[in-house]
């Protein structure tokens, strides 16, 4: 499979040479050496490490290791080795220019049935924000829906930034169903909070397996006998369901007050199911039971504003005190357009109290478990996946930038729509876009 | 009911009447010396109330020092007396009872002026009751004027104390082609707007180039009122409110005349938004001109030069990079994010290296906010601007970049002779860093506002908590 994707990347790449952005070149056998590698793993922090990368994975990480004939050197003397970076929120390859642009497909306003729905539909390889977002180091992102016709908005996926197919780039597909029960959902699905939680547990108990259906609807409108020894398959949103009671899916519910916190817990008790929790401004106040029912958060470690009713107690304290109790925390982006400046956001969380070592976790381990997709992604070790980034300096830092990124084991060219433009204006041209 | 005074004629006719009035006045009133009392028009009816917070006498010692106009000082000491500065030097002698404050480790810098700020106008909770910085309705709003949204109680103004921020301006929104008057504040705390007025702060005036503008209107469409629906129809929209500012301030002028000569003469009809229109004219107000293309902005440099008055600055100006040689040559500013993009189309060209390649081209560059957010961390993003630039080769110091964040602002809102440097004789407006601002882990130790803290990340006192925020849960908790 690898040897086809990778034959098929570089047609690509030799046909659309000169014209477009190619997000990457051949994978190759890869030794970055000579740096300091922070694995996220066991062997932790390795100076004067070998990154060996073969066949789009990581071979081994050591100190002062050799390389083997045949592998290609990349000297990272007095640099930083990372994981690539995960985003664990935002709407990445879904559209371009989110106002008055083209048609946002992260918005489906008019959805039908607003739980089956699938980025993967919807994702655009080409699009330019992934560009602009892997440059920068992170290389993986969930990729969901910001709205729907109402407070189900769809699932999400896992996707890698480095692919040139929607296929290729979701490494976990459907990880999630994406429920929103903060006070905005109130507001728009029933006026209050009573009518909404109604709703959902009306939607929940509609949808939970009845003890002689297992797994699926009986077809009650039938009256032939061979109809009713023959359950109805579920289908759309009502199969989704079923999964997420089946433990097939996880459930990520966005709420902030320590109050609405409470009723995801008690959901989660209830139900059983594998619930993490998004936004959640006000969860530090609720840190101890989250951490007791093995909730983890996603959360923007900037939001210290009380925004809303619903997030009077923001603080940028948030972060550590979830992690202080046991809560395992990821980083939500500002917004997708500047889904890379998580990393900043991270750097901050550490300014704030959180230590360096669970901001970094933050943005790859952590993420990594809570969506699912820890076997291929998450650290630099043995058999993962080689999103590996090149850092000129401590990555946190916002004066930092990549000087070299790989995904999936191939080298992603730094140019972007963005560079491109760069490299136009830097001398002012009288007549841009032609040649002197 | 949409304000009828978007109609056509109906600024021209009272201007019509009151000239026959003057006419007919001057025909038989030659002789008569009985004279009407002079009408004058008080430019400044909502006064700043601002004092000065106690202040101690002061000395930063051992600190590194940028003084934000390009130099920098290695173990420096700062001295700030009665709310001024009063020496910048390598050693300073602390005079007696001073207050001493070790600076091993941390950096000094000018205060952080931020040009774009709707705090207080777009408060927060984000409650619609809060939403009153856009005066939707007639796109030229000239008359409106910030101040009179501003809600002193807003939370944010003392986060972005805890990043440094001495001063602010708040605009109105960017629906429509003119906005109306800005503010500029001390960031202090006020009972009421007027207490945190920049004493002597001269008003700016917000417009809007673009997208804004034409999708808040262009939207009623089939309706008079769906005017402005393009670009076209923004620029006519411009130069039909300076031209009716042109024909205002004849007008005052002729009065002005005619009463100096004897006459007894009816003054003009008094047209709110045309006195803020005329004062820029008149060169009193500056324009602060949201604006993102750089073809946008080419356009209204020449009505700029049209109508004669000055823009201070195009905010956002995610293209001043393209233009940058000609926004030098006018001598207007670039108010910019580090790095947002893409969110519209008039957006969507913005590249990390706008700032400095702003500055590269000898023009005034600014790194602005407009967010509750982002504007407790100016200084990481001028760190991200200037890092993005030394990588694309251009060779500026952290000493020259901190002019983005405080000399440049402060020019642009014409109060750069009473802050936005270290200079002995300015108002002591200071940040006391953690450690190299241009770090993602330096914090503001303390903000002085004319020598007095106004936060202290050490000292629970003097860390503002808001009247909203007083029995709530998270009162007076680490922000």
């Amino acid at each position: 499979m690898r040897m086809i994707k990778t034959l098929r990347l570089a047609t690509a790449a030799l046909a659309l040479a000169g014209t477009a952005l190619t997000p990457s070149v051949l994978a190759e056998d890869i030794a970055v050496t000579g740096g300091t590698a922070f694995t996220n793993g066991g062997k932790g922090k390795v100076d004067n490490a070998t990154v060996l990368m073969s066949d789009g994975k990581i071979v081994s990480v050591t100190a002062g290791g050799a390389v083997p004939d045949g592998y290609r050197t990349l000297d990272a003397s007095g640099k930083w080795v990372t994981v690539g970076f995960m985003s664990s929120g935002g709407s990445l390859g879904l559209g371009e220019v989110s106002l008055s642009g083209d048609n946002n497909d992260a918005t489906a306003a008019k959805a039908k049935d607003t739980i089956n729905m699938d980025v993967a539909y919807s994702l655009n390889p080409y699009n330019a924000i992934i560009a602009n977002t892997r440059i920068e180091g992170v290389t993986r992102a969930v990729s969901q829906f910001s709205r729907s016709k109402d407070n189900w908005i769809g699932t999400g996926s896992v996707i890698q930034l480095g692919g040139t197919t929607a296929d290729a780039m979701v490494v976990r597909g459907k990880a999630f169903i994406h429920l929103d029960v903060d006070e905005g959902a109130a507001r728009g699905n029933g006026g209050s909070r009573s009518a909404l939680w109604a709703e959902v547990i009306k939607k929940l108990e509609d949808a939970k397996p009845k003890p002689k259906d297992d797994m699926a609807d009986e077809d009650k409108e039938g009256d032939k006998k061979a109809d009713k020894k023959k359950p109805k398959e579920k289908t759309g949103g009502k199969k989704l369901l079923a999964d997420l009671f089946a433990g097939k899916l996880r459930l990520q519910i966005n709420a902030h007050r320590a109050s609405d916190i409470r009723q995801v817990i008690a959901l989660q008790k209830r139900y059983g199911f594998n619930v993490m929790l998004t936004g959640a401004r006000e969860a530090w106040m609720v840190a101890d039971e989250l951490a007791a029912a093995n909730i983890a958060v996603l959360l923007n470690p900037l939001d210290n504003l009380p925004s809303r009713f619903d997030m009077l107690a923001s603080t940028s304290q948030n972060a550590s005190r979830l992690h202080a109790a046991g809560v395992k925390i990821a980083f939500l982006p500002p917004d997708t357009n500047n889904s890379r400046l998580v990393v900043q956001s991270a750097g901050n969380a550490v300014a704030m109290g959180l230590p360096w070592e669970t901001a970094m976790d933050a943005m790859t381990v952590n993420p990594a478990a809570i969506f699912g997709v820890s076997d291929s992604y998450g650290t630099l070790e043995k058999g993962m996946d080689a999103d590996v980034v090149v850092w000129d300096g401590d990555p946190l830092e916002v004066m930092s930038s990549p000087d070299a990124v790989f995904i999936q084991g191939e080298q992603i060219e730094l140019v972007s729509r963005q560079t491109k433009l760069r490299d136009r204006y830097k001398e002012i041209p009288r007549a841009p876009g032609f040649k002197k | 009911m949409t304000n009828l005074k978007l109609l056509p004629g109906r600024v021209a006719r009272p201007a019509a009447a009151t000239l026959a009035l003057t006419l007919l006045l001057a025909a038989c009133g030659q002789s008569d010396t009985r004279q009407g009392e002079h009408a004058s028009i008080n430019r400044d009816p909502f006064p700043s109330s601002y004092t000065a917070l106690p202040s101690e006498t002061t000395v930063i010692v051992n600190a590194t020092i940028l003084d934000g106009k390009g130099g920098r000082i290695e173990g420096g000491s700062l001295l700030i007396e009665n709310g001024k500065i009063k020496a910048v030097a390598d050693v300073i002698t602390p005079p007696d009872g001073a207050r001493v404050i070790d600076g091993t480790g941390r950096w000094v810098t000018p205060g952080i002026i931020d040009v774009h700020s709707h705090l207080g106008v777009y408060a927060s909770p984000g409650t619609q009751s809060h939403s009153d910085g856009n005066e939707v309705g007639e796109p030229v709003t000239a008359g409106v004027w910030a101040e009179h949204s501003v809600w002193p109680q807003d939370p944010g103004f003392g986060r972005a104390a805890a990043g440094g921020i001495t001063a602010l301006q708040i605009l109105p929104g960017s629906a429509n082609l003119v906005g109306g008057r800005s503010v500029t504040l001390k960031n202090v705390p006020g009972r009421v707007a007027q207490d945190m007025k920049f004493p002597g702060a001269p008003y700016g005036m917000k417009m809007a180039c673009g997208e804004n503008p034409k999708r808040v209107y262009g939207s009623k469409r089939g309706t008079y009122f769906s005017r402005p629906g393009t670009r076209m129809g923004n620029v006519h929209g411009y130069r039909q409110a300076w031209s009716d500012a042109q024909d205002y301030q004849r007008r005052w002028d002729k009065y002005e005349r005619d009463y100096q000569a004897g006459k007894d003469v009816l003054p003009p009809a008094r047209d709110l938004r045309l006195d803020t229109l005329a004062g820029v004219l008149r060169g009193e107000i500056g324009v602060h001109m949201h604006c993102y293309r750089a073809d946008d902005m080419g356009t209204m440099l020449d009505v700029m030069k049209e109508f004669k008055y000055q823009i201070a600055s195009f905010q956002h100006a995610v293209e001043s990079y393209k233009i940058a040689d000609k926004l030098a040559e006018n001598g207007v500013c670039s108010a910019m994010w580090a790095d947002w993009y893409g969110f519209k189309m008039e957006a969507y060209d913005g590249i990390r290296e706008n700032v400095p390649f702003v500055h590269n081209a000898g023009a005034c560059a600014i790194v602005h906010s407009d967010s509750a957010s982002g504007i407790q961390r100016l200084n990481q993003e001028a760190a991200k601007a200037l890092a993005d630039g030394r990588k694309a080769g251009l060779d500026i110091s952290k000493a020259d970049a901190w002019q983005w964040l405080s000399l440049n602002p402060a020019k642009s809102l014409g109060i750069a002779d009473q802050t936005g440097t270290l200079e002995a004789g300015k108002n002591a407006d200071v940040v006391l860093w953690s450690a190299d601002p241009f770090s993602v882990y330096a914090k503001a130790d303390i903000t002085f506002v004319d020598g007095a803290v106004v936060h202290d990340r050490a000292d629970k006192t003097k860390q503002r908590v808001a009247d909203f925020e007083l029995g709530h849960v998270g009162e007076g908790d680490v922000k």
